[in-house]
């Protein structure tokens, strides 16, 4: 950037063009230039910022994800693909990625459905909008840490409020710290907890931008409330959906906190019950101090990430129709229609 | 002309606010590294955890004999520590003497050349294990010991009596010669109350294994951990013995917390720094009591070391901050201060510590106990760089049994499978 503002003085400098008829100024030329160059100046400081603390790490993470790597001695051997085998082999890999499918299924279902369902509640005229709204965020606010320890009273397997209850009423005790999928109920039940106000409020404000007009069209038609919902709520809250549940598996299937409080341990439990990929991640990084493997595993939940992301894309394209292009039949259906039209036609003629 | 002047103004700002950001990406690293006053006085870095005893009239006095100051760093945990250890190590950034936790010890001495070894003048003051430990392949003493864990067993006298047990501190240290005698006394407990009798399973795992040279991998680097007759029949004795008995898997969690005051358990395995654990998680319960036994010969557990990392500034007056540390009579002050037992031969001779009572274990003498118990201990483990991992993952063998997740033979296998990973 720096050569280029100091270019034109050099160049000004040098009246060595005399055949020119008219000198164009150098207060000319900055000014062509600014139109050219200034936009890009302007939006450089975050692409500076995120080649720094956003890039570089990815790329690096990547070249030590190929190497036997020394944090201490700040050096390495290079292994190629080994460290990728090494991950791709250890059931505890296999364990962390079946449990967080797990987690992040029995979190966000449950929690788009309860989102939209409390969107759907707010975006009625209730009084005192902006309190009920406020409180739909706070528990997002609360440090998952904290939320950790609340919940691992609430869990714990002993003395837990759940069990207590579940006692009362002559029932057995649920084995939150034993059992895999209780214990991913437990998480999953922190995630709800944190993120279901979030994501109502992203789509309680995609359901404000809907034009009211349709609604009261619809009214006029005779569609019941729940017929709206389905008919043009639903359809017009595409584009934020898709933002919520890609936003939502990237959260999922990075879940680190929940898992990690969950015990005193913050190893996923003795039989890795609630071992998620990055807690693995974490243990073999800063645990067993291996960054080498540590960074091909980051590269592979990424392209699992990326992959998800792909198929989650695609099943929510086809499953939430678009607004406007309400289309009902086939195109080979349409075209069928056209034919018989047109035989119609010829015979009526 | 304004617009014009505002724009060429806009470039500028654009291209040295870029480049700023840029240069502030660069800094950042470097800072932190000690210094010393431009008259030639000397500040040293002091970096610990948890507590070491090391209070600031401590620190004076080592100031008001040499001249130097020290400024002292607590991380929270031991944890926070070794994170910060491993970063820093082989950079810059440490304190001039950093303190080492047993745990992570052997991690450490894979490094060892990086550290700036000890003069031969405080060679011999250790415990003979305590400083073989710390001293590398070339026979460099590279750390400085600073307290040990001897272990006997905690007990509570009231449990005792109701069971049917002897109450008497000497007498129920001889009711503990062996591990056999530990758990057949264990069954004894538990048919009479039908309550559990010690803490927890995987603390029973770390008293046995703490009495074997050579557990997972022998000092040449060559792994045993699997085929090791030895970690097969701890293991055996661990599930068939301990976790019928145990009232938990592991440690440190909120319930086994809660019943070191409840009495859900009658013993303990008792290093030195569990007496605090113990006294300061149950203040209002009685009948804690120590005795001067431990089953099939002593047991550490735990301990530090301060070490000097060679590329810091000061490395000579950080080697005489560090051997002062330790010399027997501050250890015995810090002693004093926070109870962590002396490593050092001199301290545990001195009669200040044969005089030491805790009032909390029913008047127990456990200067005298723990100074036996230390005595007691003929095996030194070798721990190599990995030992943390292999026996973390056979505690989760143990705990799959406990919780009933695994049999005794499945457990195993699993332990097997995840360990030829390493």
């Amino acid at each position: 950037m720096t050569t280029t503002a100091s270019r034109p003085e050099t160049r000004a400098q040098t009246p060595e063009e005399p055949r020119q008829p008219r000198v164009i100024s150098f207060s000319h030329r900055l000014s062509k230039w600014d139109l050219k160059i200034s936009p890009y100046l302007y939006i450089s400081p975050f692409f500076i910022m995120f080649a720094i603390v956003g890039l570089f790490p990815i790329a690096y993470t990547a070249v030590i994800s190929f190497m036997d790597w020394d944090l201490v001695r700040n050096s390495g051997t290079f292994i190629g693909f080994d460290q990728y085998i090494w991950i791709l082999t250890q059931p505890h890999f296999w364990t962390a990625l079946r449990n967080t499918f797990s987690i992040f299924l029995l979190s966000s279902i449950p929690q788009l459905i309860l989102a939209i369902f409390i969107a759907a509640v707010l975006d009625r005229n209730i009084r005192a909008k902006t309190f009920w709204r406020m409180s739909v965020l706070l528990p997002f606010v609360v440090a998952p840490v904290a939320v950790g320890l609340i919940f691992t009273a609430i869990f714990a397997d002993n003395f837990g409020l759940v069990n207590t209850w579940l006692g009362n009423l002559g029932l057995p005790g649920i084995q939150w710290h034993k059992d895999p999928f209780w214990s991913h109920v437990a998480i999953a039940t922190m995630v709800n907890y944190r993120w279901t106000g979030y994501n109502a409020l992203i789509l309680l404000a995609a359901m404000q931008a809907v034009n009211r007009d349709y609604y009261e069209a619809a009214t006029v038609d005779g569609a019941g409330p729940v017929r709206q919902f389905f008919s043009i709520t639903m359809p017009s809250l595409r584009p934020t959906l898709i933002f919520v549940i890609i936003t939502s598996t990237i959260g999922g299937l990075q879940i680190f906190d929940e898992p990690r409080v969950f015990d005193q341990f913050g190893r996923g439990g003795a039989g890795q019950q609630w071992l998620t990929i990055t807690l693995y991640l974490y243990d073999i990084g800063w645990g067993q101090w291996n960054f080498g493997r540590a960074a091909a595993m980051a590269w592979i939940l990424f392209v699992i990430i990326l992959l998800i992301g792909l198929v989650n894309l695609l099943i929510t394209r086809s499953l939430v129709r678009d607004e406007g292009l309400r289309r009902e039949l086939t195109k080979r259906q349409e075209k069928e229609l056209a034919r018989q039209a047109k035989k119609d036609l010829k015979e009526a003629v | 002309m304004n617009s014009r002047a505002f724009r060429r103004g806009a470039v500028a700002v654009a291209a040295i606010s870029a480049s700023a950001i840029v240069l502030a990406g660069c800094a950042g690293s470097g800072g932190g590294t000690p210094s010393s006053d431009d008259n030639g006085e000397v500040t040293l870095t002091l970096a610990t955890f948890n507590d070491f005893g090391y209070t600031d009239e401590l620190l004076a006095e080592f100031t008001e004999e040499t001249g130097i100051e020290v400024v002292h760093n607590k991380a929270a945990t031991s944890n926070d520590a070794r994170a910060n250890f491993f970063q820093k190590l082989g950079k810059s950034g440490l304190a001039d003497v950093e303190a080492v936790e047993i745990d992570w010890f052997a991690e450490m001495m894979q490094y060892a050349d990086l550290l700036a070894p000890a003069g031969d003048d405080v060679k011999g003051r250790w415990l003979d294990w305590k400083e073989a430990a710390a001293t590398d392949a070339d026979g460099n003493l590279v750390a400085y010991g600073t307290d040990v864990g001897p272990q006997g067993i905690c007990y509570r006298a009231d449990l005792f009596e109701a069971a049917g047990l002897p109450t008497d501190r000497e007498a129920v240290g001889e009711l503990f010669p062996t591990w056999d005698a530990f758990f057949d006394v264990a069954d004894q407990y538990k048919e009479a109350t039908g309550k559990p009798f010690i803490d927890s399973a995987n603390a029973v795992l770390q008293g046995i294994m703490n009495q074997i040279e050579y557990t997972y991998e022998e000092p040449d680097g060559n792994i045993i951990a699997t085929d090791n007759p030895d970690v097969r029949e701890s293991y055996d004795t661990v599930v068939d013995r301990a976790v019928p008995v145990a009232a938990y898997a592991g440690q440190w969690s909120e319930d086994w917390f809660a019943s070191l005051a409840s009495g859900e358990f009658a013993t303990m395995l008792c290093p030195g720094w569990m007496l605090g654990v113990i006294s300061g998680n149950a203040p209002d319960t009685t009948g804690w009591d120590i005795a001067d036994a431990f089953p099939g010969g002593g047991g550490n557990w735990g301990g530090s070391y301060l070490v000097v990392p060679a590329n810091g500034e000061n490395v000579e007056a950080a080697s005489q901050l560090a051997a002062w540390l330790t010399s027997p009579e501050t250890q015995m002050k810090a002693f004093a201060n926070a109870g962590t037992f002396p490593s050092q031969v001199e301290a545990l001779e001195s009669s200040e510590l044969a005089a030491a009572t805790n009032e909390y274990f029913n008047n127990a003498p456990t200067g005298e106990i723990l100074t036996n118990r230390a005595n007691a201990i003929t095996v030194a483990p070798f721990k190599g760089p990995k030992y943390f991992q292999y026996h973390d993952a056979l505690q989760n063998a143990v705990t799959r049994v406990f919780d009933g997740l695994e049999d005794k033979e499945t457990s195993w296998d699993n332990w097997v499978t995840e360990v030829s990973a390493f």
